[in-house]
């Protein structure tokens, strides 16, 4: 059905962190490792060996460099996967009913059996979150992981979506985004968390936590720094017999 | 966005094939025996095989049946009910008008009203998209109709209402051009919104893989933009300028099939235009447009 529902029970999805990413796109690799070898039609690659490799991701970390009014530049590293929006295009232009929202949990899924591949639910998404696998001719998108995280046969701490689970930095959380006491709204209210292109009436439910703001380098440095001060100015002994010998000549 | 030969076939044909439709739905010529079957015969070969061309895109076309479920939400299921329903009451009037010489009045008026629906759906599957500022403009539909309507009109020979129809249809297109080149700008989406970093100006420094992908082929089409002001006269030309001046000259039959041949292609590069000039948000994040 390709009627978004009223209301869901829960909004699960995720709040990525800008701050501590450090762009290492591992994320990208057990996303694509996880729904390749499970749930659904395995993400495909062509020529992946070869001088033209192109394939098929549901996440995807992009860089942007950041020039403030004064100081340096800053880079950010932004991980970019489906938002799993309230207010969903992507579902509602759907003409098979392959695209539906989850009541039970607000997560968006495509089921690969119903759909035509029309491409249409990838034009709707501003967030370029859904391709088109080129093998299986069915849109492909990132599911959160609603394989892991109901999966009684996983060991209690693997039951968060792959990308979460795997991430060094920490830069990605999981939970349930309605619920003011969880975790990640707890994150969200207290980073001041953010909507991707608010403009487009999506309402995503996934959440960015902005970079926090560099120090600033004054004009006292470091406590420390006078203990660092070199200790020697002038030379003394065989350097400085050496220096002056040179000099002369 | 990239243009698809599919989609542009689809549009082009299908849109005169349902405008023709519309015109002999009303009995506009009122035509009967193999003079109608003539008619019917070209109608129904653009629409249906505008409607062909449009599956070569799909990734499953053997599910194509399941696209009629979702008329509720979705235009792109309404689009293919319309189309269904319009020619299905078309080729039962039709049929009244070729082989019984009866024009069922009210059957005529209801696959004319059809016909019209279907190509106003295909309109919108494009000016639904808030992602496409370009395509999401009110003046979208209304290209789309004065097309279909003022080209219907041509090929079914009615001289008069086609020469001001389709000076209405080239100055509906030069506003949507004027009116187009700024709805990115308007739409209020920068690289600034999409990142949500608001702390400086931001720049695409590095995109997150080294090749290309399916987004990027899909909505980042920009080979070709350089021609676009050519393009736009050349196919503006085509589709209005010389058909008019043919219709203005006293009647033969290699004026009007000039007119037609000369609107036919116009409007195929205006349509390549449509959506080679069509800007997605998305490139925002990959620093395209
Ligand atoms: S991010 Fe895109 S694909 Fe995901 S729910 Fe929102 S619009 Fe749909
Ligand atoms: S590609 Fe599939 S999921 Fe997307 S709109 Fe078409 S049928 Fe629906
Ligand atoms: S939640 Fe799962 S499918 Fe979605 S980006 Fe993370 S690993 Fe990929």
């Amino acid at each position: 059905m390709t009627q978004l529902p009223e209301h869901t029970e829960k909004s699960l999805g995720l709040v990525i962190d800008l701050d501590t990413c450090v762009g290492c796109h591992a994320c990208v690799v057990s996303c694509k490792g996880w729904n390749t070898e499970n749930y659904g039609a395995p993400l495909s690659d062509q020529d992946p060996y070869g001088s033209d490799p192109v394939g098929t991701f549901l996440n995807r970390v992009h860089s942007y460099e950041v020039q403030p009014a004064s100081g340096p530049a800053q880079l950010v590293h932004f991980p970019k996967s489906c938002l799993h929006c309230e207010d969903a295009p992507c579902v509602t232009v759907c003409p098979t009913g392959a695209s539906y929202k989850r009541t039970e949990d607000g997560i968006v899924l495509v089921n690969e059996s119903d759909c035509i591949g029309c491409g249409l639910c990838a034009w709707a998404c501003p967030y370029g979150a859904r391709e088109m696998d080129a093998v299986a001719g069915v849109m492909k998108k990132c599911t959160l992981c609603v394989d892991r995280i109901y999966n009684t046969n996983l060991p209690e701490e693997d039951r968060e979506p792959a990308c979460v689970r795997t991430c060094p930095a920490g830069a990605r959380h999981f939970g349930d985004l309605s619920d003011p006491g969880s975790a990640v709204s707890q994150l969200v209210a207290e980073r001041g968390g953010m909507d991707l292109m608010p403009e487009q009436g999506t309402k995503p439910v996934n959440k960015y936590l902005p970079p926090r703001p560099k120090d600033k380098i004054g004009e006292d440095i470091d406590v420390l720094a006078p203990l660092l001060e070199p200790v020697a100015e002038e030379q003394r002994g065989f350097f400085s017999w050496l220096d002056k010998a040179l000099e002369k000549l | 966005m990239h243009p698809a030969p599919s989609v542009i076939i689809f549009t082009t044909l299908s849109g005169l094939g349902f405008g023709l439709l519309a015109w002999l739905g009303l009995g506009l010529p009122a035509v009967t025996g193999i003079v109608a079957f003539i008619f019917f015969a070209i109608a129904f070969g653009l629409a249906v095989g505008g409607l062909m061309a449009s599956t070569f895109h799909l990734g499953h076309p053997e599910r194509a049946l399941k696209a009629f479920t979702q008329w509720r939400s979705s235009w792109l299921s309404r689009e293919g009910v319309l189309a269904v329903a319009a020619l299905l009451v078309m080729a039962v009037y039709g049929f009244g008008v070729v082989f019984l010489s009866v024009q069922w009045t009210l059957l005529g008026w209801i696959g004319s009203l059809l016909s019209a629906l279907a190509v106003f759906a295909t309109s919108m599957i494009y000016a639904q998209l808030k992602t496409v500022p370009r395509w999401n403009l009110p003046l979208t539909p209304a290209l789309f109709m004065s097309f279909a309507i003022g080209g219907g009109a041509l090929m079914a020979g009615q001289i008069k209402v086609a020469t001001v129809l389709l000076i209405v249809a080239g100055i509906v297109q030069v506003a949507y051009w004027i009116v187009g080149d700024r709805a990115l700008l308007g739409s209020g989406s920068t690289l600034s919104t999409a990142t949500g970093l608001r702390f400086g100006a931001v720049r695409a420094f590095e995109p997150p893989h080294t090749g290309t992908n399916y987004l990027l082929k899909e909505f980042a089409y920009v080979v070709g933009r350089r021609h676009s002001m050519k393009l736009r006269v050349i196919g503006l030309a085509l589709m209005a300028v010389v058909p008019v001046l043919c219709l203005l000259l006293p009647f033969s039959h290699v004026l009007a099939a000039v007119a037609v041949l000369s609107h036919l292609m116009g409007v195929a590069v205006v349509r390549w235009l449509f959506f080679a000039e069509a800007e997605h948000v998305l490139g925002l994040y990959y620093g395209v447009r």
